[in-house]
C-alpha cells in the first residue's frame, strides 16, 4: 500500500515537472539576471544558468538610488488599496441587494454587471482617455483610482453575490424582526460571517489593480507618477544598451507583493474554487 | 489576471427564500408584506446606486462615446465631423488593418486553443494526489496571479536577439546551430507571442478545470472502468461531457481576454516585425496615442465588438441556467 503511494506521488510529480518549470522559469530567470554583473550577463561564453562572478546587488541599488522605482512602487501601493476599498464597499453593497434583497429589476441589473464585468479595458481605453482629461485628472494617480473601480467592481460583485447567497437568512432575518436596520445588519450580522469572502474579493481586487497596464500607460505620463507596471516597462530603459539586470530586478521586485499576498491565501482561494464548482 | 470567472458562475446555489414570482402572488393579500417590499426595493436601490452611477459614468457611458468617436474624424485637439461608417470601411481597405485582423483572428484561435488543451492535461496532472499538491497547484497559478506586463518583460529577455537564454539551451542540446531571431522574423514572432499569451493564460483554463474535474464522482469511472473502458474512453464518454460547463465558460472567457489582449503583444514585439504581430488593440493603441486619429483608432478597437457581443449572449445564457435568483 505504501509502495503504491510512493509511485503514485512521484508520478504526481514527475507529469507535473514540466508544467511547475514553464510556470515559474521566467521568474527564476529574472532573479539570476538581476544577480548578475553586467561583464557576465553579457558575455555569451558563459553558462547563462550560473553566477560565476559573484552575486551582485548594483542592480537593485541602482532601481532604488538612480531610478523613480520607488516612487513608481508607491503609486502603485496608493492606486492598488484606495481601488481595493473603494470596489469592495460599492460591490458589497451591490451584492447584497442583488443576493438578498427581493426587487424588481433584480435579474436584470446583475446581468447587466456582468455584461460589463466582460466588457475589456482595451475598448474602453480611448473613450475613458478623455472622460479622465474632461475630469481634469488626466497624468494624476485619481484618474487611475476613479477607472480602475469600472472593471474591479463588477467582478467583486459576482464574488459577493455568490458567498452571500451561501449564508443561511436566518441571523439576519431575526435582527430585521428584532427592529435593526438592513445596513445594520449587514454591518454586524452578514459582514462578519461573509469576512473570508470578501478577503478573497479584496484580494482580487488588489491583484487586478496592482496589475493593470493599458490605462497606466495611456493616462499617465510623467515618469515619477507612474505605477510600477508601466514605470519599469515605459520608463527604466536609458540610453546604454545594457539594462536588463535593472529591468529584471524591477519586475521581480513588483511581482513580489501580489505573489506574496497570494500565497498567504492560496488555501482559501483554492478552496473557494474547487467548492464553487459546478455540478453536473 | 483580469480573466477569472466568478465563482458564482461555477456555482448552482439556489436561493432559500420565496421565489420573486411567489412573491408577486402574495404581496395583494398581505399588506404589511406589501409595505416591507416596498421598503426593500428601496433599500435595494440605494445600495445599488453607487455601482450603477459608476458603470455608467464609467462603462456605458465611453462605449457609446466610443462608438461616436468612431463614426467621425476627430483628431486629437480637433472636432472632427460626422462621417457614419466610413472608418470602418476605409480601414478594411488598408494593407495595416487587413493583417491586424487576421492576426488577431490566429493570435486568439491558435492560443485559446493550446490554452484549452493543455489547460486539460494540467489540471488532470493536478487532480493527482501527492504531499505538497497543494503548493504545485500554487505555483503554477503564480504566471497568472503576477503583473503581465512585467512578466513579459522576462519573457523579452529570454527571447533576445544575442542573448536568448531558450537560444543558449537549444543550441547545446544540438537542436539549432545558429541563433534563432525569435522576435525578429514574422512567424517565430507570432510563436512567440501566441506563446507567452498561452503562458500567462494556462493557470486560468488548469484551475478552472480541476475545479470542475473534481466535482465529477469517482464512482462513474469505477464503474465504467468495470465495465471494461480505457482511460480514453472514460474521458471521451465521462470527463468531457460532465466538464462542458467549465469549458463553455472558460473558452468563452478566454476568447473575450485573448482577442482583446494588449500588454502581452505591446512589450513582446510592438506589434513588429514589420506589423506580423500586429493585434487589434496593439494598433488602436498606436493610431489613438501616436498618431491622435481618434476616429480611426476607435473603429478599430470596435471591430472587437462583435466577437465580444456573440460571447457575452452566449455567457448570460450560460449564468441564467447556472445562477438562480
Amino acid at each position: 500500500m505504501v509502495r503504491i503511494r510512493t509511485r503514485q506521488a512521484i508520478i504526481a510529480y514527475l507529469t507535473a515537472a514540466p508544467f511547475v518549470l514553464f510556470a515559474l522559469f521566467p521568474f527564476a530567470w529574472m532573479l539570476i539576471t538581476s544577480l548578475k554583473q553586467n561583464r557576465e550577463l553579457y558575455d555569451l561564453s558563459q553558462n547563462p544558468f550560473l553566477v560565476h562572478g559573484g552575486i551582485t546587488w548594483d542592480h537593485y541599488r541602482f532601481l532604488f538610488e538612480h531610478t523613480a522605482f520607488p516612487l513608481w512602487l508607491r503609486n502603485s501601493t496608493f492606486v492598488a488599496l484606495v481601488t481595493t476599498v473603494v470596489s469592495v464597499l460599492f460591490a458589497l453593497l451591490a451584492a447584497y441587494a442583488l443576493a438578498r434583497l427581493r426587487f424588481a429589476g433584480a435579474e436584470s441589473i446583475a446581468t447587466f454587471v456582468f455584461i460589463v464585468y466582460l466588457v475589456p479595458t482595451t475598448l474602453l481605453f480611448l473613450p475613458l482617455a478623455r472622460l479622465v482629461a474632461m475630469l481634469r485628472l488626466s497624468n494624476t494617480l485619481w484618474a487611475l483610482v476613479v477607472t480602475y473601480p469600472a472593471f474591479i467592481v463588477p467582478f467583486a460583485t459576482w464574488m459577493l453575490m455568490a458567498y452571500f447567497s451561501s449564508i443561511p437568512r436566518d441571523l439576519e432575518e431575526s435582527a430585521l424582526v428584532d427592529g435593526c436596520t438592513r445596513l445594520r445588519a449587514l454591518w454586524h450580522i452578514v459582514l462578519p460571517l461573509a469576512r473570508p469572502g470578501i478577503v478573497t474579493a479584496a484580494l482580487f481586487a488588489f491583484t487586478l489593480a496592482w496589475g493593470e497596464f493599458m490605462y497606466a500607460l495611456t493616462f499617465i505620463s510623467t515618469t515619477n507618477l507612474k505605477t510600477v507596471t508601466a514605470g519599469v516597462v515605459v520608463n527604466l530603459i536609458r540610453g546604454d544598451v545594457f539594462y536588463w539586470g535593472s529591468l529584471m530586478g524591477g519586475a521581480l521586485l513588483a511581482s513580489l507583493p501580489v505573489v506574496l499576498v497570494f500565497s498567504l491565501f492560496l488555501d482559501s482561494y483554492v478552496s473557494g474554487l474547487t467548492a464553487g464548482a459546478v455540478k453536473g | 489576471m483580469a480573466n477569472s470567472v466568478p465563482s458564482s458562475m461555477r456555482s448552482q446555489q439556489r436561493d432559500a427564500g420565496i421565489q420573486p414570482t411567489l412573491w408577486g402572488a402574495r404581496v395583494g393579500l398581505i399588506c404589511r408584506r406589501c409595505l416591507a417590499w416596498r421598503a426593500e426595493t428601496i433599500t435595494a436601490w440605494g445600495f445599488l446606486a453607487p455601482t450603477l452611477l459608476l458603470l455608467a459614468l464609467l462603462a456605458v457611458y465611453p462605449l457609446a462615446y466610443s462608438l461616436y468617436l468612431s463614426m467621425t474624424t476627430t483628431q486629437v485637439g480637433a472636432p472632427g465631423h460626422f462621417v457614419g461608417v466610413q472608418n470602418f470601411v476605409q480601414l478594411l481597405g488598408t494593407q495595416i488593418f487587413a493583417l491586424t485582423l487576421s492576426n488577431t483572428v490566429w493570435y486568439t484561435v491558435l492560443a485559446v486553443v493550446a490554452k484549452l488543451i493543455l489547460g486539460l492535461i494540467l489540471a488532470v496532472v493536478l487532480t493527482q494526489h501527492a504531499p505538497g499538491m497543494k503548493w504545485i497547484r500554487g505555483m503554477i497559478l503564480i504566471p497568472w496571479v503576477a503583473p503581465v506586463s512585467l512578466s513579459v518583460l522576462a519573457w523579452t529577455w529570454m527571447f533576445d536577439s544575442t542573448y536568448s537564454v531558450i537560444n543558449w539551451t537549444l543550441e547545446h542540446l544540438g537542436l539549432i546551430a545558429t541563433p534563432v531571431a525569435w522576435l525578429g522574423v514574422p512567424d517565430l514572432a507570432r510563436f512567440a507571442v501566441i506563446l507567452v499569451n498561452v503562458w500567462s493564460g494556462l493557470p486560468f483554463f488548469a484551475i478552472n478545470f480541476l475545479a470542475g474535474l473534481v466535482t465529477i464522482p469517482r464512482e462513474l469511472y469505477e464503474a465504467a472502468t468495470v465495465d471494461g473502458a480505457g482511460p480514453l474512453v472514460r474521458f471521451g464518454r465521462i470527463t468531457l461531457p460532465l466538464l462542458r460547463p467549465v469549458l463553455a465558460t472558460v473558452l468563452l472567457f478566454s476568447v473575450i481576454m485573448t482577442s482583446s489582449d494588449f500588454a502581452t503583444v505591446f512589450v513582446l514585439t510592438h506589434g513588429g516585425p514589420m506589423n506580423s504581430t500586429q493585434i487589434l488593440a496593439t494598433l488602436a493603441f498606436k493610431l489613438g496615442l501616436a498618431t491622435g486619429d481618434l476616429g480611426q483608432a476607435a473603429a478599430i478597437s470596435l471591430y472587437l465588438f462583435p466577437v465580444l457581443a456573440l460571447a457575452t449572449v452566449v455567457q448570460v445564457r450560460l449564468m441564467r441556467r447556472t445562477w438562480q435568483w
